[in-house]
C-alpha cells in the first residue's frame, strides 16, 4: 500500500492561488484506504475549498489513479467539466497525480504528500515496510526488512545506537536488528546472521526504473 | 608499522586518545591538546563528524597530526560518503601516511547539527572494512587496479553493554572477517561488564581497547545513563561524584582506577580515552592509571 496524507491546507491554497474552478480527483485504492483520497475526503475538501471561495466543479474517484488506461477512461467521462476547470487537485499518491497530469491539459496540483510503501496495521495506522530496493533480503532476515526498518539500512547487524531495544533516530521505533535477531532465533535460523552481506549494487536500481513484460523477448526488464 | 599496531602485537598495554577536529579553520587548540598527551599515547584517534556534527574532516586533522610527528587513527563512518568517497578518502590517507583506520557506522544525521542532511550509509562498518581490505590488495571495490595501494591497521567498534549481546558478537565476528584487527568499545564503567565481555570474546583473535570517558559530574553520569546507548554508570560511582567536592578530579580518579583494574585483571589489550572536550585532562587520567 502506498501511504499518503493531505498537504497542509495553506500549501494547497497557495498552489491554487491562480485557479478559481477546481476538479478534485482521488483514488479508489491506496489513497482511499489511508483516507487521503476517497470519496469521504473529497467531500470534506470540497467544503474547505468552498470556504475559501473556490468553485469545485466536481470530483471523481477513479478505481485506481495510477492506471493510465483506467484514468483515461474516467477522465473522458468528465471531459466537459475539465474543459471548464482552471486546475485539477489530485488526492492520489505522486504516481496517481502524474498519471492524471499526463492525461489533462490544465495544471494538476498535488493535494497529497506521498509518504511511504507500508502496511495498514489497521485503518488509520500505517507503517513503512518496503523501500523497493530491488534486491530483496527478507530471506535472510526473518521476513523483517533491515533496508527499511533500520534507519541506516544496515545489512550486517545493528549499530550501537539502540537504547532499550529502540532506535536512536526515533525512540518509538524498535531496532530492526533486534527484531530480526529475535525472529531468527524463533525460527531456529540464527546462523543466517553470520554471513556477511555484501554492499548493495545500486547500479541495478538507478531510477527511473521501468518494467516491460510485453517486449519481444517475452518479458524481463 | 605504526606505534599502535606494534604495541598491540607486542602485547604492550596500548593507549589511544580521542580528538575532534575543530568546528572551523582554527586547528590551534586541537593541536595544542594533541601535544599535551602526544608522548603518553600510542595513537590519537580522530573523529569523523562525531555525533553527526559538522567539523573539519578527520583526514585533515590526521594530516596536521602527522605533520607534527604524531600518529593518528583515521575514523571513517558510512554516514556521509558513498563508496567512491570512502575509498578516495582511504587513498588520500594512504598518501598522507595514515597507518590506522577505524570503521564506524556513524550516528544518524538527525541527531546532529545539520539534521536535514541526507544520510548515505552506502557501506556499513563491515563494508568500510571490506573496502580498506580490497584497496590494500591493489584494486578498488569495482575491481580496478590502483597505482599504489594503502595499507591500514584496521579497527572497529563494539558495545559490550548490549542486549542481546550475541548480536554484537555476531557483527564483531563479521568485522574481524572483513579485516578488523582491533576494537575499541563504547565507554565502560563497570568491571563486571568487561569480565563478561572478555569471556564471551576470548575465542576471537583480536585486540580490545576499552573505551574510557572520564565523568565530570553526577549529572553527566545520569544523563549518559539515560541518553547514551550502551552506557551504564553504576550507582556507587554516581554517589562518589555526588559526594565529592571536586567531581572533575573524582571522575579522573575513577577513570584511572578502572584502567588499573582492567590492566591488572588482563580484561583488555589497552584503553581508548574519550575526554569529549576535556582533552587537557587526559595526562591526569594517565597519571592516575600509572601509564
Amino acid at each position: 500500500m502506498i501511504i499518503s496524507e493531505h498537504k497542509p491546507f495553506e500549501e494547497i491554497r497557495e498552489l491554487l492561488k491562480d485557479a478559481e474552478k477546481i476538479v478534485l480527483i482521488g483514488c479508489g485504492e491506496c489513497a482511499t484506504a489511508c483516507k487521503s483520497g476517497g470519496e469521504e475526503e473529497l467531500i470534506a475538501m470540497t467544503k474547505k475549498l468552498e470556504d475559501i471561495n473556490k468553485q469545485v466543479l466536481g470530483f471523481i474517484v477513479p478505481e485506481t489513479s495510477c492506471n493510465y488506461l483506467l484514468v483515461r477512461r474516467d477522465l473522458r467521462k468528465i471531459r466537459d467539466t475539465l474543459n471548464e476547470a482552471d486546475a485539477v487537485l489530485s488526492f492520489a499518491c505522486g504516481d496517481g497525480a502524474q498519471t492524471v497530469a499526463k492525461l489533462t491539459k490544465i495544471p494538476v496540483y498535488p493535494g497529497n504528500n506521498t509518504l511511504f510503501l507500508g502496511e495498514v496495521e489497521r485503518i488509520g495506522k500505517y507503517s513503512e515496510a518496503c523501500r523497493t530496493c530491488g534486491d530483496c533480503v527478507l530471506g535472510s532476515t526473518g521476513g523483517i526488512c533491515p533496508v527499511t526498518r533500520c534507519s541506516k539500512s544496515l545489512l550486517n547487524g545493528p549499530c550501537g545506537g539502540a537504547k532499550d531495544g529502540k532506535c536512536e533516530v526515533n525512540p518509538e521505533n524498535d531496532c530492526a536488528w533486534i527484531l530480526i535477531y529475535n525472529k531468527l532465533k524463533e525460527l531456529g535460523q540464527l546462523d543466517k546472521l553470520t554471513q556477511i552481506q555484501e554492499p548493495k549494487d545500486f547500479s541495478k536500481i538507478a531510477y527511473p526504473r521501468n518494467l516491460n513484460l510485453r517486449d519481444k523477448n517475452g518479458g524481463g526488464k | 608499522m605504526g606505534f599502535l599496531q606494534k604495541a598491540l602485537e607486542n602485547g604492550e598495554f596500548a593507549v589511544t586518545a580521542e580528538l575532534a577536529p575543530p568546528k572551523g579553520t582554527d586547528f590551534s587548540h586541537a593541536l595544542q591538546c594533541a601535544e599535551l598527551f602526544s608522548d603518553r599515547v600510542h595513537a590519537i584517534n580522530v573523529t569523523d563528524f562525531q555525533s553527526s556534527s559538522l567539523k573539519a574532516t578527520s583526514l585533515a586533522m590526521c594530516k596536521a597530526l602527522i605533520d607534527i610527528g604524531l600518529e593518528p587513527v583515521l575514523q571513517i563512518t558510512g554516514r556521509d560518503r558513498n563508496r567512491i568517497a570512502i575509498q578516495g578518502e582511504m587513498l588520500s590517507a594512504g598518501f598522507f601516511g595514515v597507518k590506522n583506520l577505524l570503521a564506524l557506522t556513524g550516528d544518524h544525521p538527525t541527531v546532529g547539527d545539520n539534521p536535514g542532511a541526507k544520510p548515505v550509509y552506502d557501506l556499513d562498518s563491515v563494508g568500510i572494512l571490506q573496502a580498506a581490505t580490497k584497496l590494500a590488495s591493489g584494486v578498488d571495490m569495482g575491481g580496478n587496479k590502483l597505482a599504489g595501494s594503502p595499507s591500514f591497521f584496521l579497527g572497529a567498534s563494539v558495545t559490550p553493554e548490549y542486549d542481546p549481546m550475541e548480536l554484537q558478537i555476531v557483527k564483531m565476528v563479521k568485522k574481524i572477517k572483513a579485516g578488523a584487527k582491533f576494537f575499541q568499545t563504547q565507554a565502560v564503567y563497570d568491571i563486571n561488564t568487561m569480565e563478561k565481555f572478555r569471556e564471551m570474546t576470548k575465542h576471537l583473535n583480536t585486540k580490545i581497547l576499552v573505551g574510557i570517558i572520564p565523568l565530570k559530574s553526577a549529572g553527566m553520569a545520569k544523563f549518559m545513563n539515560k541518553n547514551i546507548p550502551g552506557i551504564n554508570v553504576p550507582d556507587n560511582l554516581i554517589d562518589r561524584l555526588k559526594n565529592s567536592s571536586d567531581p572533575v578530579k573524582e571522575g579522573i580518579k575513577i577513570a584511572g582506577e578502572l584502567i588499573v583494574e582492567l590492566k591488572n585483571k588482563k580484561l583488555c589489550d589497552g584503553v581508548h580515552i574519550m575526554a569529549i572536550g576535556a582533552e587537557e585532562n587526559i595526562p591526569f587520567i594517565l597519571d592516575e592509571a600509572g601509564l
